[in-house]
């Protein structure tokens, strides 16, 4: 099997690019001054889909009308994905068992949001992290709140805040947020390949 | 020219719905089994590539998810077509002519149940003139059968006996999803679905699969005794726009016959018509003689799997030379509406 190679000899470089055209501004079609050039047309589409989570995130949905975070174990190295299409995704085999996660945590990473979209966004500026639940081998996204965002760390162990007992549904947004809890942090080499 | 050959095939049980599972936990035993008859794990290929639809599946980016099924670690040369896998297929088969491939993992699937597909499939239609409109696909091929059938170059009876057929070849294909057929008077005193279309002319809706594992010269031979050899393949297209075209004849058909070398001396053609009209045009186009058996898994008119179906045929072929049934059979592939767009390819035996 031979190297790859360049896909293009251009001499200036792998691409070229014709120059945009920009409207003349006299709103007309080019040759024709009795045509006003049309700008722009909408055709608004749209569609009703039957989704259909399937079998492992079924279980992790269930899971979340019960407060618990169900991750899904690899049948080879043993790490468990969350949450999970119910397949390994280093192996490509089926993961067969699903195991409860957490609920406390530790931040991998985080970001502070200035700009908020969304119905339920929090007020900005507010702080987003991926958030390891201990037991588990890779990170949850989700939103940290109780703590000024200055102090957010990589290493904070955090836990999960869910809404009212008689709010559940079977929905990622039964946990509203996480907030910091009173544990030493997690070292960030103790974290490397979690992110 | 490199030679390149099939060398594993699997596919789904071909349903109407898959309600239970998700696209990769469907998807995943099929491309396991392609791997595991050639006794392959991923690292033993060179590059992956896929065949599947976002409109489909309704999100984006889905195909990415669907790579967990293949197990991507360490890191994979991968590619993805929004496209029918057959055109997968081809992108393999270039990677492998390019010199930087041996060997290929290709697969295509949908699930088609969680949306209303006939409007779905509108949304591929010039977003101007017509997908403003919202023709769904039925709608459409109505159209192709009606000119047909004013031209005279097709009967309702004729289009009723290509359903039967295909229907009762599916007997014998354990993954078809419709198996077995009523007599064609039977279907022919049925009323119309979409005049002049009835229920019986049209593919089912399907959710299904399949994986295709191709292999360049002496690793073909490697992993199988009698490989299928791709010994031509080319893909062409007609006109989008459905008023600038003849709809009973695709031209582009008979151009990519040619350059794919199709010529006498075939025993079997599958060939991807989802309405059973459209069998007729492609037959015509590969220039088919009546000694050349058409669709004996039962064709898309059986089992109709999106972005699946073009790929299953190329497998049907290629199952048929590597189990000795056959020595040299067509393959085709159409994408789009209307047969708009169309890959052909020749497989041989040793």
């Amino acid at each position: 099997m031979s190297e790859d190679r360049p896909i293009s000899a251009f001499p200036d470089g792998l691409w070229t690019q014709p120059q945009p055209s920009v409207p003349s501004g006299d709103d007309t079609v080019s040759g024709d001054d009795t045509v006003s050039e049309v700008q722009r047309i909408r055709t608004p589409a749209s569609f009703v889909y039957d989704y259909t989570p399937g079998r492992a995130p079924s279980r992790f949905l269930r899971g979340l009308a019960e407060k618990k975070i169900l991750g899904e174990k690899c049948p080879v190295s043993g790490d468990v994905y969350v949450p999970s299409r119910g397949m390994s995704p280093v192996e490509g085999l089926p993961t067969t068992e699903a195991v409860e996660v957490g609920p406390k945590a530790t931040i991998t990473s985080f970001c502070v949001v200035h700009i908020g979209f969304g119905e339920n966004a929090p007020p900005t500026p507010f702080v987003s992290a991926l958030i390891l639940p201990d037991g588990a081998a890779v990170s949850l996204y989700g939103t940290i709140l109780g703590i000024p965002h200055g102090d957010v760390r990589i290493g904070l162990r955090v836990e999960p805040v869910w809404l009212p007992h008689d709010q559940l549904t079977t929905s990622f947004e039964n946990i509203t947020h996480w907030e910091p809890i009173d544990e030493p942090d997690v070292a960030a080499e103790r974290l490397k390949g979690h992110m | 020219m490199t030679e390149v050959a099939i060398v594993s095939f699997a596919q789904t049980d071909h349903q109407r719905a898959r309600p239970e599972v998700n696209e990769v936990e469907m998807v995943q035993p099929v491309i396991h089994q392609a791997l595991e008859d050639v006794g392959a794990t991923i690292s033993d290929i060179d590059f992956t590539c896929s065949g599947s639809s976002d409109y489909l599946a309704g999100q984006a980016f889905s195909f990415v998810m669907t790579l967990d099924a293949v197990g991507a670690w360490p890191p994979i040369a991968e590619s993805h077509v929004e496209m029918d896998g057959a055109w997968a297929l081809y992108e393999a088969w270039l990677k492998i002519q390019a010199g930087h491939a041996d060997t290929a993992l290709v697969y295509g699937y949908s699930k088609a149940s969680p949306g209303d597909l006939p409007r779905v499939l509108s949304r591929g239609l010039d977003p101007y003139y017509q997908g403003p409109l919202w023709p769904d696909s039925v709608a459409v091929a109505g159209l192709q059968a009606r000119q047909m059938l004013d031209s005279a170059m097709i009967t309702e009876a004729e289009m009723t006996e290509i359903a039967f057929r295909n229907r009762e070849s599916a007997e014998n294909n354990p993954h078809a999803q419709l198996r077995g057929s009523a007599p064609v008077e039977e279907l022919l005193a049925q009323d119309y679905l979409c005049n002049p279309l009835r229920k019986h002319d049209c593919a089912p809706i399907t959710d299904g699969g399949c994986a295709i594992v191709l292999a360049a010269g002496d690793k073909a031979r490697d992993w199988v005794d009698r490989p299928a050899w791709l010994r031509g393949i080319d893909h062409r297209i007609d006109s989008h726009n459905f008023g600038g075209r003849d709809l009973t004849v695709a031209p582009s058909i008979a151009i990519a016959a040619e350059s794919a070398g199709v010529s006498p001396g075939l025993d079997v053609a599958e060939v991807h018509a989802p309405f059973s009209h459209q069998e007729k045009i492609v037959t015509t186009g590969l220039g088919l003689s009546d000694s050349v058996e058409v669709n004996p898994s039962g064709g898309a008119l059986a089992a109709n799997p999106m972005m699946a179906a073009g790929l299953v045929r190329l497998g049907e072929v290629a199952k048929r030379i590597m189990s000795e049934e056959i020595d040299r059979g067509v393959a085709h592939a159409t994408g789009g509406q209307l047969l708009q767009q169309n890959l052909v390819a020749v497989l041989e035996g040793e």
